[in-house]
């Protein structure tokens, strides 16, 4: 059997439990006192609950309770004891706190019974009276109100100072455009609901497998809420069935199926429906204005960039949407601006390339209007004005291998068979178009932990309390361990998704590969330097007054890189220290000191083809190909997967998507899979991934940039880019529907 | 009489992945809450509870079905199969094996329903083309969006093996 390795496409290690339905959520585990709660949520936007009669409900037999505001128990009353580690600034829900209702959907009580299908019953005949107040779901009447975002959540940071003066830049401009583009709220939708199973333990303690992103997210919030010692709650989640930013928040099933729990001493289980799914976080709803000024032959003089998102009256959702417009090309004069607005809706919560998708949607549609103004390639636009360096930041880039996405993306694409003009292409009833975007996303670094033991068999078991919700989680730690001590792949056991086991980053914003991937090297190294202070300890040992750069571990056998002196087994070794196993725990934290020294970013190009049927307004996307510079791909089999589901979700957010609001009753109107339309197997066409080569030493030990994102990022703008291309029609409000092109 | 199901139970016989079970069972339980919360079949999944996902694809009587759709009474005397019994034992089904190699999966939520009605999908006999495949998939939502690599999987799978 041969080493695992990095960089090799292995099937994933999880795989064949995945494919006998043997993985299990948050929602499949089960104890012998389970009851089940089902969550009954507000009819208003706003306003108060005057009455609340569970009386009926009650009387079914076998129904146990029903938890509202009046009989809930009074827990934390501090903002920060609700605040999640990724939490906005501002008040976080608190489900069943009082009777104040701040959105429609908002959970106002849980029914627990004996089933699911009672509960289910049993929460159609709560009777609530409201007394309800005026509400505001339109982005536009709260605009002008747009505010800058409080302070207070991860990862966000304020636009840079404007450069130059773009303004005095704009109108001087030989060639502008100018437009305002925007999408809706978009629900993450996973396939799995959000799901909670708390089971009580005989000494009273929970073990709580949550659908979440970051077990320990959640273990602190309920320790936190609920006034719990860290001992008393564990929380065990070893798959999650699609997050995409989701589960980075602890949703209230958590809260409501704990409570309930406890209340009643019995194991609960709670799981959203699709339509509750509806009534946690979205990517928000967001209008941006863009203007560009350019010399004649296409240089860039000004670049504004404005956006609004929406985000609730209680907390301030906010993201990077107008950073990377000053990062990827070079002007002299730019200003970005972003503010938040408060409407009658729940709190939106990362979305998949939270801010990059929303911003570079409305930047690569504006390049591409400002070629067409130029009647300049908009590929050789995009070269021209080409970043060399972060100019915000005046710092270099760590690694920046666009121009390399650009040429192979164009190769693969046939790009140089392009007609310049718009509607110049056609097959029959089909306008063809062929457009291009570019995409970037940051790559980031997190302290995180990992532990390992090696045992005298050559066994190796890793683990770091990380996430699986689907990019290979458990495939890519085992190889990258694998291959630092010379172990097939079969001989290694990652774990993951547990509470008790060494903390790890929260799964998102791509940066598991790079947080934890380090995490699972440095444990790794460790082992290695523990195990070649053993082997010099042997007698006539080859390895004397040797470091680790001398030596390498193959094939289960530690041996010099120069091949001088024979290969010594591991167990050999560890049978000689009369040791039975070796463990090791070890924190990787990033180097601050030097990464902050460089922009890391990873970066995309992504060329589409669409069909257009003229009479029917009909788009189809026929071809999609997306080339990475995503620094070192650990797997190329999951990699292209990341990329390919990306892509499909650009597809999806560019077409079909649209969380539609009925703006009377202030309410998400089409909750459900049928209504709010993800793209199927039939919407999806070939989609060709280009890994371009890419090395970088400043990202990470790994030199890894994490792939969840950048797959998604600028697919819109490429796709609204092309219907251009084939109808001359530029829509700048998505999804591009039939009707907005008849 | 079980908890919390009222006094109106049906008898009824199902043939679960080989298996002969006779059970009593509420009017109201689908055939999916079945298989999840009463048999510990868990490998079908919930995802909607409307039809509109295809995640609670199982074969009955070797046909498709959203099992979430059906309730369980409506099924007496039928031969249900779930993805836990698509495998002989230790030996994959072939989509299953396909799936792996192909990565045509992400998170694993939709997997089971897609490889039951993948199953299904060939015995139907109707895909002769990737765009059927496509076609005749599209009941069966991917949000992970693996759809490229699925549709390669089931080609692979119905394609006889040249080494078999």
């Amino acid at each position: 059997m041969t080493t695992g390795k990095t960089g090799a496409p292995h099937d994933r290690v999880d795989g064949r439990a995945k494919v006998t339905g043997q993985a299990r959520y948050a929602g499949e585990f089960t104890a012998p006192d389970l009851v089940h709660g089902f969550v009954v949520t507000s009819a208003i936007a706003r306003g108060k609950i005057v009455r609340i009669d569970a009386a009926e409900a009650l009387a079914l037999p076998g129904v146990l309770q029903v938890y509202t505001h009046e009989n809930a128990p009074r827990l934390a009353w501090r903002d920060r004891s609700w605040r999640d580690m990724v939490a906005p600034g501002g008040s976080p829900l608190r489900p069943l706190h009082d009777a104040e209702v701040q959105f429609s959907g908002q959970p106002i009580a849980l029914v627990v019974a004996e089933s699911f299908e009672l509960a289910r019953e049993a929460a159609g005949l709560v009777k609530v009276d409201y007394e309800a107040a005026p509400h505001e779901t339109r982005l536009a009447e709260v605009e002008a109100e747009a505010h800058e975002p409080a302070r207070g959540k991860k990862g966000y940071t304020p636009p840079p100072k404007p450069r130059g003066r773009a303004d005095e830049a704009l109108a001087a401009a030989p060639v502008r455009v100018e437009a305002t583009y925007e999408h809706p709220p978009l629900h993450h939708n996973p396939m799995e609901p959000h799901a909670t199973t708390v089971i009580v333990e005989a000494d009273g303690s929970l073990t709580i497998h949550d659908k979440t992103q970051g077990v320990t997210n959640s273990r602190d919030y309920v320790c936190k809420v609920f006034g719990l010692a860290s001992d008393q709650v564990r929380v065990v989640t070893p798959f999650v069935g699609g997050g995409f930013g989701s589960g980075l928040r602890p949703q209230y099933q958590l809260f409501l199926a704990v409570l309930a729990a406890r209340e009643l001493r019995r194991s609960v289980r709670v799981v959203l429906s699709r339509q509750q799914m509806f009534t946690i976080g979205y990517r928000p709803w967001t209008r941006q204005r863009v203007a560009l000024g350019a010399e004649r032959d296409g240089r860039l003089r000004a670049l504004i960039h404005e956006a609004v998102g929406n985000t609730s009256r209680f907390e301030d959702y906010c993201e990077n949407v107008v950073p990377w417009s000053g990062v990827l090309y070079e002007c002299p004069n730019t200003r970005l601006e972003y503010g938040v607005a408060a409407l009658d809706l729940y709190t939106p919560i990362d979305a998949r390339a939270p801010g990059a998708v929303t911003g570079l949607w409305a930047l690569e549609s504006a390049i591409d209007e400002l070629a067409d103004a130029l009647d300049i390639d908009p590929l050789a636009l995009r070269l021209k004005n080409y970043a060399e360096e972060d100019q915000d930041h005046r710092r270099p880039f760590s690694s920046k291998a666009l121009r390399d996405c650009y040429r192979e993306g164009a190769a693969r694409f046939g790009w140089h068979r392009r007609s310049l003009a718009a509607r110049s292409m056609r097959e029959g009833a089909l306008q063809i178009g062929w457009a291009m975007a570019t995409g970037i996303w940051e790559a980031q670094q997190a302290p995180s932990q990992a532990k390992a033991l090696l045992t005298a068999d050559c066994r190796l078991h890793v683990a770091s309390a990380s996430g699986e919700i689907g990019p290979g989680t458990y495939t890519i730690m085992s190889q990258i361990a694998a291959e630092q001590l010379g172990l097939p792949l079969a001989a290694v056991r990652f774990e993951l998704g547990d509470t008790a086991l060494p903390p790890a980053m929260i799964q998102g914003g791509s940066a598991t590969a790079s947080s934890v991937g380090s995490a699972v090297l440095a444990v790794c190294r460790a082992l290695q330097h523990s195990l070649l202070k053993l082997a010099q300890t042997m007698p006539d040992s080859p390895f004397g007054g040797r470091a680790l750069e001398d030596v390498e571990f193959v094939d289960r056998s530690l041996r010099l890189c120069s091949g001088v002196a024979p290969a010594v087994p591991i167990a050999a070794i560890m049978r000689h220290a009369g040791l039975g196993s070796i463990a090791e725990q070890t924190t990787a934290i990033p180097d601050l000191a030097r990464q902050s020294r460089y922009t890391s970013n990873a970066h995309s190009a992504v060329f589409v083809e669409v069909a257009v049927d003229e009479a029917l307004g009909t788009v189809t996307v026929r071809r999609v190909v997306s080339a990475v510079a995503g620094g070192r791909i650990l797997n190329p089999k999951t990699a292209r997967s990341q990329i390919l589901g990306g892509v499909v979700w650009g597809i999806g957010m560019a077409l079909e998507e649209h969380s539609m609001l009925d703006h009377g009753l202030g309410r998400f109107v089409n909750h459900n899979l049928g209504e709010y339309h993800v793209p199927v197997h039939a919407d999806v066409p070939a989609i060709d991934v280009v890994f371009v080569e890419e090395r970088d030493d400043v990202v990470n030990p790994l030199g890894v940039k994490g792939l969840g994102e950048i797959g998604i990022v600028g697919v819109a703008a490429a796709i609204a880019n092309a219907v251009f291309h084939a109808t001359g029609r530029r829509i700048r409000e998505l999804p591009i529907t039939l009707d907005k092109l008849l | 009489m079980l908890p919390g199901m009222g006094d109106d139970t049906c008898a009824i016989t199902l043939k679960v992945n080989g298996s002969t079970l006779r059970l009593q069972v509420a009017p109201w339980t689908t055939l999916l809450d079945l298989l999840r919360e009463r048999l510990g079949l868990t490998g079908s999944k919930k995802g909607c509870d409307h039809g509109q996902c295809g995640a609670c694809t199982v074969l009955v009587d070797g046909v498709r079905i959203n099992s979430c759709l059906s309730l369980a009474v409506m099924r007496d005397g039928a031969s249900v199969t779930t993805i836990e019994g698509l495998a002989e034992g230790d030996a994959l089904h072939p989509l299953q094996q396909s799936f792996i190699e192909h990565d045509a999966f992400q998170c694993g939520y939709c997997t089971p329903g897609q490889l039951c009605s993948a199953v299904g999908l060939i015995a139907e006999g109707h895909a002769h083309s990737e765009d059927d495949i496509r076609e005749l998939m599209s009941g069966n939502l991917c949000r992970c969006g693996a759809y490229p690599n699925i549709v390669a999987a089931i080609g692979q799978a119905m394609r006889p093996r040249r080494d078999a």
